[in-house]
């Protein structure tokens, strides 16, 4: 806790220094409205420095509205450094694990010890047990245990092989046991880590469509108020109001919505960096702006909605036997079975077994591709199981009606039914059932409260497939999918208008990938499923993409809050700084003057004190995001209306109100 | 306000609402139906293909060139009124500076008016100039607005239909047969429809006097139904011969509502969404109903400063109460700020009573109305300008809900909002800018009749109502200048083809787009939070824009007679 006390105040003071070099004007052209408060924090400086040498007077409060703007330009840039900073920590403590290691690489005539940051894209290198894994690759040889803790924070290792969709390594994982020939994927400097930094990096850094649309609107908007404060003099002058050139700057920086421009680019930074938190490496911010708009969801089904592997739930016995004995005979014929459903029998069984020695001369007999069945030989004779026709196929005879229903009910209700059979008489059926992750429902209720639909894409025969959709809560199903089967889907959609995304890791997946507008690729998975991918998820989480949506739409909101609360703070400053100009000349005009402020000066101070302190007031929410509840887009917007329109409008008419008081008090009027 | 008020307005305002949808259904049926064989007939003489497909650049050339072309005519019609028939009283033309002034007005549909009608025109160059382009402007109006809504109703598509088609359905199906109609309405209510130009009198004190006739009903029913405004007479729709019975006032207040009040009606059946179309009547009479309450709530108060007068200010049996300086007394009090109301809001700029002598809180009304210009606006640019506040209102809005923004299926990106961006700067550049160097300079000071804060605020309504296509003025500003005259007359054709070309560029770009299905995370456009959103960003960005203009005119006036100060 102390230490990151520290941690956070040599941050502090970085984010302090960088905005300082970022009021260099070469750098804040790229923010136009901060730009446009430069050159008005210029002008008021000067005209205070003038009023110095002349002792024409005004002098204080020139000084007073000149250090505010400047204040403002800084709390700008220190939100945008602070962000920048949090990312690059972030992003550098990873980095760091994979700093100074040292890899054989493989050369013609063996191996040479060269330093891990000095491979090159395609080089070879081995690594053994023990060891740390220098650089991100594909496994060409070879099949490890890996601890990935250092990158994950799971620790429990995985395994890592060549050939299939989980031959991808990181740098900075540890391999505990087993060797690898491992293939270079990226050049130095060009790992997702290295992208992800310059992806938060201010000279990198590219504007996402949505951001860029947002600024035209900014600018759009700066554009008009200079028109309303160009104009006044002239009016005033009509009116005979003499204009404070000083009054009119402070005015404009008032209007112009510098709270959002301000605290966009920290907006956009945090988002990156959030989706950086859960562990997900975004190749570009638009990939994570996109991620709020889509519309579809893709899942496979096994891994992502289900564990991998059937487990046994239920033994139904046929008419005459009980439902121990078909336990019993399945147990038996289950104890060698190393398949997870194998092992799933026998952890259902043995609770209901009284007596679990087996009988005399048990015999394993493996699953082979012509019987279809597996099973056991012993002094009671044979114990198998298998498919239906399987089964039916080893008793000789067709199934009596009730082993039959027992069969459809199971398949219907989408598991699988295994018939054992004990001596060529069947006993029962066993109900296989995808296990479906726990927690799914809730998260695809959320999403489809977002607007998002969401496909499960499986082999499964359509009843199954139904059977598991509905359980799992997924509004639709894609059964019998090949591989190329999900590139046609995602089209079709994408015709339709819609975005859509997926989740994959094996090399099949990539076109796909490539094709669908948000692409989350599993770490495990090969390296052409993690370049077809638009982000990579090192935590190898499936259902991570749920979290990315949020993410997206969080990103878009916080957006949309701060602009809207930005505009509508203007409506109080209208108020604080017109009366102060117009009502020396016409009395009648106090009533105008609702918040009662003390004098024209203290007006228009307490006015531009607000526009810049609610920079870094807002500074944690830029970073942390506005809440996203999916509550349906009606009910969010209303919500976010009130909140930031209207408490945008209420908000500085307090605020200052207070301040003004505070100068009153501190005698600065 | 008495129940007589309350029922005029309740009769008038029922009437508009009743009326609208029907017309909007039958706009949209002109749309989306076949060629009728006279419009056939009217393509084969024009030699023109109502099939051809535009894009939106070659749409807005088709706009700018026939524009351009009506405007020339009508400038070299108006030039030389001298040697063109029908001219009797042998009045001289206009000057060059106020014959462009005219032209460019009746071309935008604005109806701004440097001359006096009945004394300087011609019964040829009322019937030639001003009626033709009465009838060209408006119809240009409908025609670009339907372009606008293909923005909206296609899907992958690079045309925005064809110009021609869309200028003649209007035209033959709708506008002339209602003008015709209108037209033999007025001629039976009693206003004059001849090729005569002058008729003399005696009257009752015996002196002799000539009284000016021409086509006036004719002009009449399309100055209205073509929100155009220009009168025959200078009087506008306070003379008699314009507006001769309260039955012609209700029946001119209609024809003013009918088609603009129509539009959002016509919008959502054109789009296959009604709701939606409703949604957006409801925005624009909302703001509508509100102008009207103040107006008549400050035209009802009696003025301060004559309160030590001794003037009745107070409604009796034989008057009405409050401020009836530069009301028609026949007309009244409602019956002009439901007229006054109307003109403004849908951008006509016919009046029945004097604009100047308006109490300053609805003068306040009238300003905003025409910063605003889309509630419901001109013909067909006014909702144009709706739908482009609806874009950027949803853009900011609808990012809150978490996804990029779409308006009624289409995503709203960069390119949408640099073009809305880009028609919005208009408004605040022009009437900001010509106002604040006309209260400056000479060349505009000296046209100004009033000090004050009254006169400021008739240079600033000189120039929002040229910007809004609107047309009507406070009448204490010289505006027939050769400042003013070439000022304005700029201003109007500026303010009228710059926000409407990158409306087009915006149509053209969302026709591309694809429409995107609904989903739950979709805001809906078709609700009560969307009117309560759309309004509050308009009103927003209307006050923020013109706040400072409305306080140093008509508010620093009307407190200043509340304290009794006059200047």
């Amino acid at each position: 806790m102390k230490q990151k006390e520290v941690q956070n105040y040599g941050m502090y003071m970085e984010a302090t220094l960088q905005s300082l070099a970022m009021l260099n004007p070469a750098k804040l052209y790229r923010n136009p409205v901060m730009f446009i408060v430069e050159i008005g924090s210029i002008l008021t400086t000067s005209m205070a420095i003038y009023s110095v040498m002349t002792h024409s007077g005004g002098t204080a409060f020139g000084a007073m509205i000149s250090i505010w703007l400047w204040l403002t330009i800084g709390f700008a840039n220190f939100a945008e450094s602070l962000a920048e900073l949090r990312g690059k920590a972030q992003a550098s403590s990873l980095r760091s694990t994979r700093a100074e290691t040292t890899a054989r690489l493989v050369t013609p005539v063996g191996f040479s010890h060269v330093s891990g940051s000095e491979l090159k894209k395609k080089d070879q290198f081995v690594v053994e047990a023990g060891e740390i894994i220098p650089t991100d690759g594909e496994i060409l040889e070879g099949v490890a245990s890996i601890d990935e803790s250092a990158i994950t924070g799971e620790s429990a290792p995985v395994i890592r092989e060549s050939g299939g969709d989980r031959s991808g390594v990181t740098g900075g994982t540890r391999v505990l046991a087993g060797s690898l020939r491992v293939s270079v994927s990226n050049n130095p400097g060009e790992t997702f880590l290295d992208r992800m930094i310059s992806l938060v990096e201010g000279a990198n850094r590219q504007k996402s469509p949505n951001e860029i649309a947002l600024t035209i609107l900014l600018v759009g908007l700066t554009l008009i108020f200079l028109f309303v404060v160009a104009a006044i003099p002239a009016f005033s002058s009509y009116s005979g109001i003499k204009s404070s050139p000083t009054i009119l700057i402070a005015l404009l920086v008032c209007l112009i919505p510098t709270t959002i421009a301000g605290l966009l680019p920290a907006i956009g930074i945090a988002g990156i960096d959030r989706a950086f938190r859960a562990n997900v490496i975004a190749k570009s911010g638009k990939a994570v702006e996109v991620a709020g708009d889509i519309d579809i969801l893709l899942l496979d089904k096994t891994g992502t909605i289900t564990f991998g592997n059937r487990q046994a739930v239920q033994f139904i016995p046929v008419a005459g036997v009980s439902e121990k004995e078909v336990a019993r005979e399945s147990y038996f014929a289950s104890l060698s079975d190393e398949t997870p459903e194998g092992k799933s029998i026998v952890l259902l069984a043995a609770p209901m077994l009284t007596l679990k020695t087996p009988p005399g001369g048990l015999v394993p007999i493996p699953f082979t591709p012509e019987t279809r069945m597996s099973g056991a030989d012993s002094v009671e004779g044979e114990i198998r199981k298998g498919a239906e026709d399987a089964v039916s196929a080893y008793a000789g005879s067709p199934f009596s009606s009730d082993i039959k229903e027992i069969i459809s009910t199971i398949a219907k209700s989408g598991g699988t039914p295994l018939v054992v059979a004990k001596n060529k008489k069947p006993l029962g059926v066993i109900h296989l059932k995808d296990i479906i992750k726990p927690g799914l429902k809730e998260r695809f209720a959320r999403l489809r409260k977002m607007g998002v639909t969401t496909v499960m894409v499986t082999g499964d025969n359509p009843l199954t497939a139904r059977a598991i959709a509905e359980e799992a809560g997924l509004d639709d199903f894609f059964a019998q999918a090949k591989p190329e089967d999900k590139m046609a889907l995602i089209k079709k959609e994408q015709e339709k208008g819609r975005l859509v995304a997926m989740t994959g890791d094996g090399t099949n997946d990539a076109p796909s990938l490539a094709q669908a507008d948000v692409a989350l690729a599993m770490n495990s998975g090969t390296q052409a499923a993690k370049e077809a991918g638009n982000m990579v998820d090192l935590d190898s989480d499936p259902t991570k993409i749920i979290e990315v949506v949020e993410i997206g739409k969080q990103l878009l909101i916080t957006r949309g809050a701060l602009t809207t609360f930005s505009i509508a703070n203007d409506v109080a400053k209208y108020f604080a700084i017109l009366p102060a100009m117009f009502v020396v000349a016409y009395p009648q005009l106090k009533v105008l003057n609702i918040m009662g402020l003390a004098t024209p000066e203290s007006a228009v101070t307490s006015a531009i004190i607000f526009n810049a302190l609610i920079i870094p007031a807002l500074i944690p929410l830029a970073l942390k995001g506005v809440s996203y509840r999916p509550v349906g887009a009606s009910a969010l917007l209303r919500r976010n209306l009130l909140i930031y329109g209207l408490g945008g409008i209420l908000v500085p008419f307090v605020g200052i109100k207070l301040i003004d008081m505070a100068l009153v008090l501190l005698h600065f009027t | 306000m008495i129940a007589n008020d309350w029922i005029q307005i309740f009769f008038s305002l029922t009437m508009v609402v009743l009326i609208s949808p029907l017309v909007g259904r039958y706009l949209a049926w002109i749309y989306q139906s076949h060629h009728l064989s006279l419009e056939r007939t009217v393509y084969r003489l024009l030699n023109v293909d109502p099939e051809k497909e535009m894009t939106w650049k070659e749409y807005g050339g088709a706009i700018v060139v026939s524009n351009g072309l009506f405007f020339v005519a009508g400038f070299l019609v108006l030039w030389a009124q001298a040697i063109l028939p029908l001219n009797p009283r042998h009045l001289s033309p206009l000057t060059a500076e106020v014959a462009f002034n005219t032209a460019a007005s009746f071309v935008t549909n604005t109806n701004w008016q440097a001359y006096a009608g009945e004394a300087q025109l011609s019964n040829f160059s009322q019937m030639v100039a001003i009626t033709f382009l009465m009838f060209v402007g408006a119809n240009t109006g409908i025609a670009a607005l339907v372009a606008i809504f293909r923005g909206f109703t296609r899907s992958g598509s690079a045309t925005l239909g064809n110009y021609w088609s869309d200028f003649f359905r209007f035209l033959i199906r709708a506008f002339l047969p209602a003008c015709f109609l209108m037209a033999l309405v007025h001629v039976w209510q009693g206003s004059p429809q001849t090729f005569q130009t002058a008729v003399s009198s005696k009257t009752l004190e015996g002196a002799s006097q000539t009284l000016i006739v021409g086509p006036v009903a004719s002009l009449e029913s399309v100055k209205n139904l073509g929100t155009n405004g220009g009168g025959f007479y200078n009087a506008n729709g306070a003379h008699p011969y314009e507006n001769p019975t309260p039955l012609t006032n209700t029946l001119e207040f209609l024809e003013m509502g009918v088609f603009t009040f129509s539009l959002p009606f016509f919008f959502g059946r054109m789009i296959g969404r009604p709701r939606q179309g409703q949604v957006l009547f409801i925005v624009i009479f909302s703001l509508y109903l509100a102008g009207l309450g103040v107006i008549e709530y400050s035209e009802k108060m009696p003025n301060p400063l004559l309160a030590h007068a001794a003037i009745e200010q107070q409604a009796t049996p034989f008057q009405d109460g409050g401020n009836t300086e530069g009301k028609e007394v026949r007309l009244g009090i409602t019956q002009t700020s439901l007229f006054s109301n109307t003109t403004i809001a849908a951008t006509t700029g016919a009046v029945d009573g004097a604009m100047d002598s308006m109490n300053p809180l609805s003068v306040l009304v009238y300003l905003v109305h025409m910063f605003l210009n889309e509630e419901p606006g001109g013909k067909g640019v006014g909702f144009a300008g709706l739908l482009k506040e609806a874009i950027l209102a949803v853009f900011l809005a609808g990012l809150m809900v978490g996804r990029t923004p779409e308006f009624l299926g289409k995503k709203i990106e960069s390119r949408e909002i640099k073009l809305s961006a880009l028609s919005l700067l208009v408004t605040p550049l022009l009437v900001l800018g010509l106002t604040a160097l006309s209260v400056v300079i000479p060349a505009g000071k000296s046209s100004m009749d009033n000090p004050g804060p009254h006169g400021f605020m008739e240079v600033l309504y000189a120039f929002a109502s040229g910007n809004a296509n609107n047309g009507s003025a406070m009448a204490g500003l010289n505006v027939s200048t050769p400042y003013y005259a070439i000022l304005i007359g700029v201003e109007m054709i500026l303010s009228r083809f710059l926000p409407l070309l990158p409306l087009l560029a915006m149509a053209g770009a969302l026709a591309k787009k694809k429409t995107l299905p609904e989903t739950s995370g979709t805001f809906k456009t078709d609700t009560s939070l969307f009117v309560v959103l759309l309004l509050g960003f308009m009103i927003l960005f209307a006050a923020l824009t013109f706040l400072p203009p409305l306080i140093l005119g008509p508010l620093l006036e009307h407190l200043s007679i509340l304290h009794g100060v006059s200047f």
